[in-house]
């Protein structure tokens, strides 16, 4: 079953800026789909259009054949943000329970998974940690362990590395996609980083600017499982070229 | 402990410089009618220990009670006004307003409304005066939670109520600190104040407006000194209330 299905989505904000423009959209199970733009390209209301938290002025978004609304209820979806968003008053494991107490989980349940979490993201032994106390890499890790702990089907991230450093950034789109292939989800990501989003993905859609419009789909057949070392590859190249062009060809200047 | 001493040392220093000049040099030279030096004020407190101690713990009483029933009503309605925007449109500016307002001036009317023996008089000063600095942090913290927290906790199917639970208040806890700390000065400012304007023959305002009509300066500093220990120690005990509560707060030691 498709998992996100939107049609003809339009979004007029109350100023009367044009955020989006008649986007039509389907993702797949286990895709990776990443959205790239240049800023103001509309890209993060589409990310919470899907979510049900922007609602869009025209056009459907369907997730898992629901509305979205429907999906948010039945908390369909995770999410992560550019800023990890942590409450600083829970600790590590706290903040991946969340979702978990929300959910009415039992407390030995909740533990099993929130340690399951920790392995998954490499933090086993910073549970009792504040969120302060860890670096940026870590803290992004934390919300990813979190927006995973109830194994939505569908993983929905805005920049999550665009606030991090290069090493730590390509570390974390490794860990990412091992991840993904672990849990099985579909992933839609927003960045603005081309080679992120040729290396993490499986299709990248081009967005242009003002109004924010889909430009181009572009497929990329790099082979799975990825390893880092394909950045030097020739097809790894080409396709970060097919990206940029789609995008000059959108209207950027780059 | 060396540590300790050397942070602790230039203030009590300072406090030895301040307690000598005030006593060989700025007290003779104002005359004991102005200023009484504090070796005198000291031996007034011993002599007068009973009736301070117990004028001071009537007076505490007043501003604890104006300070729970001021502080109460101010969180209360601050959680409102964050929850029903609409409302706090509405509102907001007459408290703005009436914070600006030397609410003190009401002191008479208050002590006219709940008699001016009763206790309750001076805990409604006391409340009124602890009553916006509350309602406006708080209200402040409830509405400076990041859009990114509100939206994840809409992602979870959050309802407003655990939105309020889970994010709204622990983010506002700090600043709800900040107004109670405000709110301890002004309620032991609110009591005595009030007590100035007639109150009870035990009460500590009392005490210092009639030891200064009998000309005992030393008892009324002494009195003085009653008062300020106890709104140090009250401002201290909600610090420390403080710090309890957000033990997850970066205390400065980090990793």
């Amino acid at each position: 079953m498709t998992v996100v299905e939107l049609k003809g989505v339009s979004k007029q904000f109350r100023g009367g800026t044009l955020a989006l423009q008649g986007i039509d959209l389907t993702v797949e199970p286990r895709e990776f789909v990443s959205l790239i733009g240049p800023s103001g390209c509309g890209k993060s209301t589409l990310l919470r259009v899907i979510g049900d938290l922007i609602p869009p002025s025209e056009g459907t978004a369907t997730v898992n054949g629901k509305t979205a609304e429907r999906a948010r209820r039945d908390r369909d979806y995770g999410i992560v943000f550019q800023q990890a968003v942590l409450y600083d008053w829970r600790t590590v494991a706290k903040n991946i329970e969340l979702p978990l107490e929300l959910l009415n989980w039992d407390r030995r349940r909740r533990k099993e998974r929130v340690a399951e979490m920790l392995d998954l993201v490499e933090l086993g032994g910073f549970e009792g940690h504040h969120p302060w106390q860890l670096s940026g890499g870590m803290q992004q890790r934390v919300a990813i362990a979190r927006a995973l702990s109830f194994e939505p089907a569908l993983l929905l991230m805005d920049e999550p590395f665009g606030a991090l450093d290069e090493m730590t950034r390509e570390r974390l789109n490794s860990e990412l996609l091992r991840i993904w292939a672990e849990t099985g989800s579909t992933v839609v990501f927003v960045t603005h980083s081309i080679p992120e989003a040729v290396y993490l993905s499986t299709r990248v859609v081009v967005m242009s600017a003002r109004p924010g419009r889909i430009a181009e789909v572009i497929d990329i057949d790099l082979p799975q499982p990825r390893e880092s070392e394909i950045r030097e590859d020739a097809r790894f190249f080409e396709l970060v070229t097919r990206v940029r062009e789609a995008l000059i060809r959108g209207g950027v200047e780059a | 402990m060396t540590r300790v001493l050397r942070d602790w040392l230039p203030v009590l220093v300072v406090f030895a410089a301040g307690m000598l000049l005030w006593q060989f040099a700025l007290a003779p030279w104002l005359g004991q009618f102005l200023l009484p030096t504090p070796a005198q004020i000291v031996k007034s407190l011993h002599t007068h220990w009973s009736v301070l101690w117990h004028a001071g713990w009537f007076t505490l009483e007043e501003a604890l009670g104006g300070f729970a029933i001021g502080c109460g009503l101010g969180i209360v309605a601050a959680l409102a006004l964050a929850r029903w925007r609409r409302l706090s449109g509405a509102l907001m500016p007459y408290f703005i307003a009436a914070n600006a307002v030397p609410i003190i001036a009401f002191a008479p009317i208050m002590n006219n409304w709940f008699g001016l023996l009763n206790p309750h008089s001076k805990m409604a000063i006391a409340a009124v005066l602890c009553f916006f600095p509350v309602l406006v942090n708080t209200t402040r913290g409830l509405t400076s939670v990041r859009p990114e927290a509100i939206e994840l906790m809409r992602s979870y199917a959050a309802s407003e109520v655990e939105i309020f639970r889970r994010v709204r208040i622990p983010t506002a806890l700090p600043f709800i600190f900040t107004g109670l700390k405000v709110a301890t000065v002004l309620s032991m400012i609110g009591a005595i104040v009030g007590e100035y304007f007639g109150g009870s023959i035990q009460a500590l305002g009392v005490q210092i407006e009639n030891s200064v009509t009998l000309f005992d300066l030393p008892l009324a500093w002494a009195a003085i000194v009653v008062a300020s220990s106890m709104g140090i120690a009250f401002y201290a005990l909600i610090g420390v209330v403080e710090r309890f509560t957000m033990s997850w707060a970066r205390n400065g030691v980090q990793q």
